[in-house]
């Protein structure tokens, strides 16, 4: 662990929702390049930790936090952060897919269009790019005028991640990214996970734990609003360090 | 249990009989316009002007005027309409005093009798804000804005049709799922291009209805346009913001009430309540339709 | 570098559309601000000028306020012993006068007839648009078979959609001949025709907000009454009903604003004369039906303009006063009811 680069270091970090005290004294140092599982019960909070590493939590009235995230050495809860530029740099994708009601290109092309990429010939590049990073290039190439809506489930997350990485990214955060898709949809999400990791920083939230075992490098245990264990995957699933967390992992709760 | 039966009885037939009371009056107002109308109704009535001191002819004046007055009404209301809704949905935190305030005075709007705001509108269009006009624009003594017309009627009846555009276009915009504004945020998107490129698109439908039901509801409100625009007669189509205007329902007022020979011209009344009618469900219609889409989409 | 280029970013566009969209939210508080001002304002020289004909004197004016609500005092008092003298001034005691004769050479203001007409007309319609729109919408929610729920609920949006305008001509030239026909009195326009018209635009509102309220008690209640044996007329009388009571009083209300504030219907079909009688077959003038038969005739400035809109103000506070109390009412009640406390 030691050799890699961390890309997000969380110190002492706490969330509330009004006055439920959702996430406790987390700190965990998130590594550059690879994949980061959360798990736990639900209502473990590592959903709200991960909306609270791009800021998505601020969208919600009476929350409050403190401690620090900090992002290649800037901490995003400083009062100077712009939230848009960091969601620009923190990508999210969601645990339903969400394309919005229009076509494949312009669902693509919305990140760049907003960054003020106008040129034709420029969108057409990253649209294409993106698509092909997230492998539906191939099943929507000839009919990228499409609605977005009319993809199939598993293509639509696809279309959504193709979707975020086109505003190139450094971090992918995806909640629950293929918990409502069928095992062949889900399969080919997790390999392409493998693949986005060589690009991006991901950390990925997940109920399933053979999945967090497939695809990530490292895994957190989450518990009641706390970090319970944090370390290699490996490990986690081989050897874990607490109770709770063997416990969990062998079916004995949640 | 006999007397159990007999109030079930009862109670379940007054209930019934009320429901089919009210059907019937529907039916019977709508049946009654729709027969004793229809015979008069006719391309030339519709396209005419009136002649012989009104007993005759058409009432294109009071349908060029009814469209130009919900028309400019509509130029001025929606727009306000759809950002203050804008603001009631995206914008303002909820609990905060000034939002509640804003909500308060919508609501409080909405209360107000239509007569009401034909005194508002006297008093501050034209009374106050006419006058002050003329009185710097215009050599002295002299009037122009300082009388009933109808730009003052149809701002006026913009106001009164505020609170129903507000109301449609904040069901339009709170029927965008939640999901669609997070996944524009999270691209990196601001809040302001987020409501330009995603909310307010896929709320279309919704501000259309909006901006129908106030149309619908402004062309049928006589009593705020009594004194601050509407004319007897005038054949003359307005052709300035200044002009008085003939009005579908003001015409209607004024030929059953108010004519030398009422009984003479009761075709021409029928026929111009019909007209109305149509006009205002036809509005309705199209509004109920698109809101159905709506809700439609947002149980999507 | 990656410190600058998470750096808080000015967004012009964004902090103008912001300020914008809440300036133009400003617009309706503005406006029923305004409505407030400009109402009242055309009412003031009713109470500081104890002639209204001389109301362009700027220095009267200023003399009056500093006078405060002695001077009104002073100016009744005034009337009061030499009301001959006071004729056609709009003094406390002709405005409370028993008189409706604003053109006549000693112009009598008397409000009383007027705001007893409105009273009148109002109660004639709620008396008759409450049963009916509450049993029918009883009807829809516990008794209705599924077509007739299906042809109540365009039958009530056409209802609410048909302009008032309409509404006052049908009743002026069907209902009142219809009726008039069944009683057999002497006017044909009179408050009964006014009132059962009226009734007519009430409905809808009475029945759309009992509706939203009788759906809006829990189906465990229902359910639970009906799981205890009791009769669906039983549970939707002693169950139901209580259960969405604050709701249909709002609703009542709201039905009661509606009919106070209607002009057209009521301006067509009452037949206008400002009669002081108990009678139901007399003709009544309302307080919207004079503003809107009178404004258009009167002289701007005069003292009929400005009682005319002394009556808009009574109006408006009237109706702002009830929905004020409905709203509060649903709201608290609704949310105590259903929380338990």
């Amino acid at each position: 662990m030691n050799e890699l680069k961390t890309k997000i270091r969380v110190e002492n970090f706490n969330f509330y929702y009004d006055k439920k005290h959702a996430l406790k004294n987390i700190s965990m140092n998130v590594p550059e390049h690879r994949v980061t599982a959360l798990i736990g019960p639900s209502g473990c909070g590592k959903s709200t930790f991960l909306r609270s590493l791009n800021r998505m939590n601020d969208l919600i009235e009476h929350t409050r936090c403190d401690g620090t995230v900090v992002v290649d050495n800037v901490n995003i809860y400083d009062e100077a952060i712009d939230v848009v530029e960091l969601r620009k740099k923190v990508g999210m994708i969601f645990q339903r897919s969400n394309p919005f009601p229009k076509s494949i290109y312009d669902n693509v092309a919305y990140g760049p269009r907003i960054n003020n990429i106008k040129e034709k010939k420029q969108l057409d590049e990253i649209v294409e790019r993106s698509l092909i990073r997230a492998a539906l290039w191939d099943e929507v190439k000839d009919d990228l005028s499409k609605s977005g809506l009319a993809l199939s489930g598993g293509q639509q997350q696809r279309l959504c991640i193709a979707r975020a990485v086109a505003v190139d990214p450094e971090i992918l955060l995806m909640d629950e990214p293929a918990s409502a898709l069928d095992p062949l949809a889900t399969t080919k999400i997790e390999e392409l996970i493998h693949e986005l990791k060589e690009k991006y920083t991901i950390v990925i939230v997940t109920h399933n734990m053979q999945q967090a075992a497939r695809v990530s490098d490292f895994t957190a245990f989450f518990y009641m609003g706390e970090q319970i264990e944090f370390d290699e995957t490996k490990k986690i699933f081989t050897m874990p360090g607490k109770k709770q967390t063997e416990d969990y992992i062998t079916g004995r709760f949640g | 249990m006999i007397k159990k039966k007999i109030l079930n009885a009862s109670v379940s037939s007054a209930t019934a009989l009320s429901a089919f009371f009210i059907l019937a009056i529907v039916a019977v107002v709508m049946g009654n316009i729709i027969i004793e109308g229809s015979s008069t109704v006719t391309w030339e009535f519709l396209t005419g002007k009136p002649t012989e001191g009104m007993t005759q002819g058409g009432i294109f004046p009071a349908i060029f005027g009814t469209f130009l007055l919900v028309v400019i009404m509509s130029i001025i209301g929606v727009p306000i309409g759809t950002i203050t809704a804008i603001y009631l949905t995206e914008y303002a935190n909820q609990h905060s005093p000034f939002a509640r305030l804003i909500r308060f005075a919508v609501n409080t709007l909405a209360g107000v009798p239509a007569i009401v705001f034909g005194l508002f509108g006297l008093g501050f269009f034209i009374q106050f804000v006419g006058s002050s006009m003329d009185k710097a624009l215009l050599p002295a003594g002299e009037l122009r804005w300082g009388q009933p017309n109808i730009l003052w009627a149809s701002l006026t009846m913009a106001i009164l049709t505020l609170p129903v555009v507000i109301v449609s276009v904040e069901e339009a915009l709170k029927s965008v799922p939640r999901e669609l504004r997070e996944a524009s945020l999270a691209l990196g998107a601001t809040k302001f291009e987020t409501i330009w490129k995603i909310v307010l698109p896929n709320s279309l439908a919704g501000m259309l209805t909006g901006g129908i039901l106030a149309v619908s509801r402004g062309a049928g409100e006589v009593a705020p346009i009594l004194f601050t625009g509407a004319a007897y007669f005038l054949p003359k189509l307005p052709n300035s913001l200044s002009d008085q205007f003939m009005e579908l329902g003001y015409h209607i007022y004024i030929m059953s009430t108010q004519s030398p020979d009422v009984e003479a011209t009761r075709g021409i009344q029928y026929a111009t309540t019909l007209v109305l009618l149509v006009l205002t469900f036809a509005l309705n219609f199209s509004a109920i339709f698109l809101r159905y889409r709506v809700r439609k989409n947002m149980a999507h | 570098m990656p410190k600058n280029q998470l750096k808080k970013k000015f967004r012009l566009g964004e902090v103008i559309a912001e300020k914008v969209v809440t300036i133009v939210a400003f617009f309706s508080l503005a406006m029923i601000t305004l409505i407030f001002v400009f109402v009242f304002r055309e009412t003031l020289p009713i109470f500081f000028s104890g002639n209204a004909e001389v109301s362009s004197v700027p220095v009267q004016i200023e003399q009056q306020e500093t006078y405060g609500d002695e001077g009104i005092q002073e100016v009744a008092m005034q009337s009061k012993t030499s009301s001959h003298d006071n004729e056609g001034i709009a003094s406390f005691d002709n405005l409370t006068g028993t008189t409706w004769q604003p053109v006549s050479g000693t112009p009598k203001f008397g409000i009383v007839p007027l705001v007893l007409g409105s009273f009148k007309v109002s109660l004639i319609a709620v008396l008759f648009a409450v049963p009916i729109a509450i049993l029918a919408a009883l009807f829809t929610s516990s008794f209705a078979p599924k077509w007739a729920k299906e042809l109540m609920k365009p039958a009530i949006e056409i209802l609410a959609g048909i302009p008032s305008v309409v509404i006052g001509f049908f009743a002026l030239i069907v209902l009142a001949s219809l009726i008039q026909n069944i009683f057999g009195y002497q006017y044909r326009l009179n408050a009964f025709v006014g009132g059962v018209a009226l009734s007519f635009a009430v409905i809808p509102i009475i029945y759309s907000i009992t509706e939203d309220a009788i759906s809006r008690v829990p189906r465990s209640l229902t359910e639970a009454s009906l799981a205890l044996g009791a009769s669906k007329w039983e549970t939707a009388l002693y169950v139901v009903l209580p259960a969405a009571t604050p709701g249909i009083f709002a609703a009542v209300l709201l039905g009661i604003g509606r009919a106070f504030g209607e002009t057209m219907i009521v301006l067509m079909a009452t037949g206008n004369a400002a009669m002081l009688t108990a009678s139901l077959f007399e003709p009544v003038r309302t307080m919207s039906a004079t503003i809107g038969a009178e404004m258009a005739e009167v002289v701007f400035g005069e003292t009929h303009y400005n009682v005319l809109f002394l009556i808009g103000s009574i109006l408006f506070l009237f109706t702002f006063v009830l929905n004020a109390i409905a709203e509060l009412f649903v709201r608290q009640r609704m949310m105590k009811k259903f929380q338990g406390i």
